[in-house]
């Protein structure tokens, strides 16, 4: 069965945040990119149901800067059959849903039953885009994934709930699934895929422009909590600890 | 019209206290804004949801009736509100920031055109528009966002917004949503443990880390959250990783990003990923053996020992104040 899985490329989650000259979006100074943490689970899952299903294609699909070809070979060497970057430098200037606009018409080109993506991208923190992309396509949708099984023409999955309690999801094909952490073992890249990905197809176009649907006023930082105060060592400290806690702070 | 539709999410029978949250804040926005606050729920209304949501501020109920809404359905809950949403125009749409709130929310908004505002933890009105406040990177930063047309969408963080009761109960319309295809249908669902509070959605959050050296030790923090009694325990990636504890239960950037009024670290030594989860708490407690652990530096208030000796003394402690209380 073809897949198609849509990644982003975003700063690695060590990177400490600070405000650019926009005002509206980080200061990208010596900040380190990497894949989206939850797209690994995706990607994986993209592969196993390649495997089960007894072959097709799996494709990557990336809206970002030229630098994301990186991540999307070192996808190809993992496992994925085809990669394609929809090509924006200014992709901080993007919504959730000018970002699916973009994805969903590539996605529709390729003509797949199963798109795969992390359940959100940690730097926006939006989990817009999969939602998104199966309401613009009017492909059927579960978020955050935990397990899924395709039978035939329909997916079968857990997805989370609060306090750990799971909802069976029945989705007819073609559908969107976005992966939570937990839905699989993420498969290392290994030197014979390293080798083999030089020689996958990774394709450039444009990603077309569409007009964000949110304007960002700006980019603030918290206020830094100031560090508090020691309420001593040990057990003995406990009774100091919840005076504070009921009379200073209130929360008792 | 003007004014604030809200979705009311039902679960085992009740409107969710986060979506009476959000009904509440609507309404102190339309004081500002004008209109007023529309509720709307899918499937059978609860026999107190005028009452609860009425009190929380919305001047109306109207329950979507379907013979296929027994079960949540993304794409078909989203067709019903967007009926609605047709109808009323709105210049806005609040949706609790749930599992069930973020997987339907952004099929409600290109349903209607609109964009999104996640994960939102204040609204102002500044000139007559909806401004909406949301943290990014886990919560490193915050963004400002508007619509940049008429309506916006936003899902609310639970446990941010005060829910009222100033409000008069009111009556519930039951309107036919008229047919729609189910794409993705909930069949079932798989209980956790019994009445496990969610860590983004409790009061006080007690989380432990790898200074709880195993799994086994695990039950020190659960006699403290139940000390509590409004708590849920929580975890570091690491020890989730190590395959200690669930994932739904880690906070931090790969995690949940919580909120709590009181978070209390165990044998957490407080990674920037961590970090950036759990700092919006209002009150912030730590117990480590090293003093020099980064998450001091944002705590509140420090126990520096062992979490094997604090923490009976503590739940012990604790216990015995709500005994009295």
């Amino acid at each position: 069965m073809d897949v198609a899985v849509c990644v982003k490329r975003v700063p690695s989650t060590d990177t400490r945040v600070k405000v650019g000259a926009s005002g509206t979006s980080i200061d990208p100074t010596g900040v380190q990119y990497e894949l989206n943490p939850f797209d690994e689970f995706a990607v994986e899952e993209a592969l196993r149901v390649k495997e089960k299903t007894g072959g097709g294609t799996v494709t990557v699909i990336c809206l970002g800067p030229g630098d994301a070809q990186k991540e999307l070979r070192n996808e190809l060497a993992r496992g994925a059959d085809k990669a394609v970057l929809l090509k924006d430098d200014q992709l901080e200037a993007r919504d959730a849903y000018s970002i699916a606009r973009a994805l969903a018409d590539q996605i529709q080109k390729l003509n797949v039953r199963v798109v795969m993506m992390g359940k959100q991208a940690v730097d926006r923190d939006n989990g817009h885009v999969g939602s998104m992309v199966a309401a613009m396509l009017g492909y059927a949708c579960v978020t955050e994934v935990v397990k899924m099984e395709i039978q035939g023409d329909t997916a079968r999955c857990e997805r989370e709930i609060e306090g750990g309690a799971r909802e069976v999801v029945e989705a007819q094909l073609p559908a969107v699934f976005t992966a939570q952490k937990g839905l699989n073992e993420p498969r290392y890249v290994k030197l014979p895929g390293i080798m083999a990905a030089k020689k996958k197809p990774l394709e450039e176009v444009a990603a077309p422009a569409v007009a964000p649907k949110l304007t960002v006023v700006e980019m603030s930082l918290p206020p830094a909590r100031q560090a508090g105060r020691f309420m001593g060592k040990g057990k003995e400290a406990v009774p100091e600890l919840l005076r504070r806690l009921r009379e200073e702070s209130k929360v008792l | 019209m003007a004014g604030i539709l809200v979705y009311a999410e039902v679960r085992n029978g009740a409107v969710r206290k986060a979506s009476l949250e959000a009904v509440s804040e609507a309404a102190r926005l339309t004081k500002e804004l004008g209109g007023s606050v529309s509720a709307v729920l899918v499937g059978a209304a609860p026999a107190n949801a005028g009452e609860v949501l009425g009190k929380a501020g919305a001047s109306e109920v109207i329950a979507l009736a379907g013979p296929k809404f027994t079960q949540y359905s993304g794409d078909g809950y989203a067709a019903a509100i967007h009926k609605v949403a047709a109808q009323m125009q709105p210049t806005a749409i609040f949706v609790a920031s749930t599992p069930q709130g973020k997987d339907l929310a952004p099929q409600v908004a290109v349903l209607t055109h609109a964009g999104v505002a996640s994960d939102c933890v204040g609204f102002t009105v500044a000139g007559g528009k909806l401004l909406a406040k949301r943290p990014v990177y886990a919560g490193k930063a915050t963004l400002t966002v508007k619509a940049a047309e008429s309506l916006l969408v936003a899902t609310l963080r639970p446990n941010v917004f005060a829910q009222t009761d100033a409000g008069a109960p009111v009556a519930v319309t039951t309107r036919e949503a008229g047919e729609v295809s189910l794409r993705a249908v909930v069949k079932e669902v798989l209980a956790a443990v019994a009445n496990k509070l969610d860590v983004t959605e409790a009061p006080v959050v007690v989380s432990g880390g790898r200074g709880m050296k195993g799994p086994e030790h695990w039950g020190l923090l659960e006699a403290l959250a139940t000390a509590f009694g409004n708590a849920a325990v929580g975890a570091s990636r690491a020890v989730v990783d190590a395959g200690w504890r669930p994932h739904d239960e880690q906070v931090g950037q790969t995690g949940k990003t919580v909120s709590p009024t009181l978070y209390i670290a165990c044998g957490i030594s407080g990674a920037i990923q961590h970090l950036a989860g759990m700092s919006s708490s209002r009150v912030i407690v730590a117990i480590n053996k090293d003093p020099e652990a980064p998450i001091f530096k944002v705590a509140d208030y420090g126990i520096v020992g062992d979490v094997f000796e604090v923490l009976p003394v503590l739940t012990e402690e604790v216990r015995r104040l709500r005994a009295a209380s």
